[in-house]
């Protein structure tokens, strides 16, 4: 029985850590951009939550019109991220790290300026707290929810992806970015498209996180170091390779933890996606490419 | 037509850059160097001007970084205490100067500021520092330039530095007094959760002899690393091993996590109550009260305390900071270090530390806690402990309290079952 409980909350612990790494793995998967302000972006979907909780009060309507919201807020910090900063400097992907570090650090002292130190309480609605109880396994309400809003963003992520004229572009662009211009796609654009559905997905990550952790300024921290491992193993380029990396280390994580400690596990699991690496450094899947990433 | 993959390249030199700056970012987090300071005792000549009508006292608080959440609240509160202390008419004659120092969060940025407030800005007393690791980092500095710190916050145990006084309470004065109202209550089992750090390491360490000499079993000890966000393999420990109480020595962000799992998981104080030693009122918002109702606290101090010292305490500190700015434990013991500090100087009648410390010894004072005693020899003070259930309204009430304050042993040298553990 324990087994099972513990092969739940690794899909649980994989599906958080997909709905953090999802945005990334477009971003930075697709684009080459590593944005180290992607948790800020959580951040700043919580606290839309948070807001929003604040002027419709039920907390069931809430958390619904905070989805979307959080998606809007979260991609047009994004968009303004880009379009001021990034798109500068896509050929110097180290100076984008460091200038996106320095954009997360100013977004979480704003929030604390804004919200204070403190982190704040977002209620759960009645309808998610609690468990369902199936033959003597708990599982908690709010993790089915996230487990589900994972497969839901994953879903329409592919299909917008594959079968939209967005998708065929933004494919375009990453696949080969000199060609697609010269077939009269207009790459800026796209990037621009993309890293707003990218941090768009950032912010939906952050209101169901609101579920499970602490609301603060610096929700996001915790959080982006696990999303670029995700991506990283994963394979740059590829959702189905953030996937399975997000499904596989949760799950790792989980039995580890349960088999040694939380600090041991965490090692473990650092342990082995180096090794991993090593032997396929392109991570689970790769795209054939011939763009930077 | 197929092209020939590029991309192993790229991506590796992607891979590579990435893991490398994960590494970095979750290394600075943990901020691993304690040797504080540069060891420059020949200088420790002070440098302290008492000859106008002000005197320098610096405040050492982290601003900014991870602690800000909390040590903005003890900063707010030293600033409360030295407003008052200067309207009553300051200390021997003398307005109370504040130097205030960003910790960062940072130890080692503890270490220099602490140096920098003793050497270039020459207060005559520090008053700050919250985790370990901040007041291991500053330790030497205060050693070696023979200055003064007040440091306020419950920890550990197992030190006492002549150069420092700890306001806040000590393990006989905290985690012995919860384990003795488990006992009290009947409990026979024990699950131990913790951060993984010094101080619950050190914590469930006594936690440990203490089980064994009451014959209270230890059914299960975890540590989540610093930040740790998940919960659910912890919860799922918890539950199988259906222990009588929780002990709870988590840190910071990991207590939301936490709560809420637990909360999710069905489980509540009723099943399995939560002692915590780390959630103080002003956590209690962020977590939720809706995930914490009912778990129990150990602490020296509640906003809910009923004595007019605490009442006009109250006050004051939501007069100067907002109506919805709750009071807690660390706060009120900053606030009284300060106190105790004003009440030394004026009974050494000088502001050198030979003398202030010399003073020290019985120095009373009517805290907001109650009554408060510093011990000269290990430089505690002796408090009383209060265990507190979490009310729906938010704070936290008094469910039980030790019939007076207790005399601190840092060293637990009073404790027969703690033999060996310093």
């Amino acid at each position: 029985m324990d087994i099972i409980a513990q092969l739940f909350a690794g899909l649980s612990l994989g599906s958080v850590l997909l709905l953090a790494a999802l945005g990334l793995s477009l971003t930075f998967g697709q684009m080459g951009v590593i944005n180290m302000a992607h948790g800020e972006f959580m951040m700043a979907g919580a606290y839309t939550a948070f807001v929003v909780q604040g002027v419709v009060g039920d907390a069931g309507v809430s958390l619904l019109l905070a989805l979307p919201l959080g998606f809007v807020v979260g991609g047009l910090l994004g968009l303004l991220l880009e379009a001021t900063l990034i798109h500068r400097m896509y050929r110097r992907p180290l100076d984008t790290l460091l200038v996106t570090w320095g954009v997360a650090l100013v977004l979480q002292q704003v929030a604390r300026d804004v919200f204070g130190a403190p982190n704040v309480d977002v209620r759960a609605p009645a309808w998610l707290s609690g468990a369902v109880q199936i033959g003597g396994l708990a599982l908690p309400r709010t993790r089915l929810f996230i487990l589900t809003l994972a497969i839901v963003c994953v879903v329409a992520l592919a299909l917008a992806l594959r079968a939209t004229p967005l998708g065929r572009r933004i494919r375009a662009v990453v696949q080969n970015r000199d060609l697609a211009e010269a077939s009269g796609i207009s790459s800026r654009a796209t990037d621009r498209v993309t890293f707003f559905i990218g941090s768009g997905l950032a912010g939906v990550a952050g209101v169901a996180l609101t579920l499970l952790g602490s609301i603060g300024p610096t929700l996001g921290t915790n959080y982006i170091v696990d999303a670029f491992l995700v991506v990283v193993a994963g394979g740059i380029g590829q959702i189905k390779g953030t996937v399975i990396a997000a499904t596989a280390l949760g799950l790792m994580q989980s039995f580890f933890e349960y088999s040694t400690t939380a600090s041991v596990a965490k090692v473990l699991v650092f342990v082995t996606i180096v090794a991993f690496l090593q032997l396929r450094p392109q991570g689970l899947v790769s795209v054939r490419t011939r763009s930077l990433a | 037509m197929r092209l020939r993959s590029t991309s192993p390249h790229g991506a590796m030199r992607l891979s590579t850059v990435s893991l490398a700056v994960l590494c970095v970012v979750g290394l600075s987090a943990c901020g691993a160097r304690v040797d504080g300071g540069s060891d420059t005792s020949a200088s420790a000549e002070s440098c302290v001007d008492t000859s106008g009508d002000t005197v320098k006292i610096g405040f050492l608080n982290s601003l900014s970084g991870t602690m800000a959440i909390s040590e903005q609240t003890v900063h707010d509160s030293l600033q409360l205490a030295a407003k008052e202390i200067n309207a009553d008419g300051g200390v021997l004659g003398k307005e109370l100067e504040i130097v205030s120092e960003d910790g960062q969060s940072e130890p080692t940025v503890f270490a220099e500021k602490a140096s920098k407030l003793i050497t270039s800005d020459c207060v005559a007393a520090v008053f700050g520092g919250w985790t370990s690791a901040s007041r291991k980092a500053m330790l030497p500095v205060f050693e070696s330039q023979d200055s003064l710190l007040f440091y306020p916050v419950q920890y550990e145990g197992l030190e006492s530095s002549p150069n420092i006084f700890y306001t806040g309470a000590t393990t006989n004065q905290q985690i012995v007094p919860a384990l003795d109202y488990l006992v009290e209550q009947g409990a026979k089992s024990l699950f131990l959760v913790g951060s993984d750090y010094v101080f619950p390491r050190t914590a469930n360490k006594i936690i440990n002899a203490y089980a064994e000499a009451h014959g209270i079993e230890i059914v299960g000890e975890e540590y989540a690393p610093l930040g740790h966000t998940d919960f659910s393999t912890i919860v799922n420990k918890v539950r199988s091993a259906d222990a009588d109480a929780v002990f709870n020595t988590l840190n910071g962000d990991s207590n939301v996590a936490f709560f809420k799992e637990y909360n999710n998981a069905g489980m509540s104080a009723d099943d399995m109550p939560v002692v915590s030693v780390s959630i103080a009122e002003e956590e209690v918002g962020g977590i939720g009260v809706e995930n914490i109702e009912g778990q129990l606290t150990a602490w020296n101090y509640y906003q809910t305390v009923d004595s007019p010292e605490n009442t006009a305490f109250v006050e004051a500190f939501k007069a100067e900071y907002g109506e919805d700015r709750p009071t807690s434990d660390p706060m009120e013991a900053a606030y009284t270090s300060l106190y105790l500090w004003k009440a030394m100087v004026e009974k050494a009648d000088s502001f050198a530390v030979d003398d202030v410390v010399a003073a020290a010894d019985g120095i009373t004072y009517d805290a907001p806690e109650g009554k408060v005693v510093v011990n000269g020899e290990n430089h505690h003070i002796a408090k009383t402990a209060l265990i507190g259930k979490i009310g729906a309204d938010g704070l936290i009430h008094t469910e039980w309290s030790s019939e007076e304050p207790i005399e601190p042993d840092p060293y637990l040298e009073g404790y027969d079952w703690a033999d060996g553990l310093s």
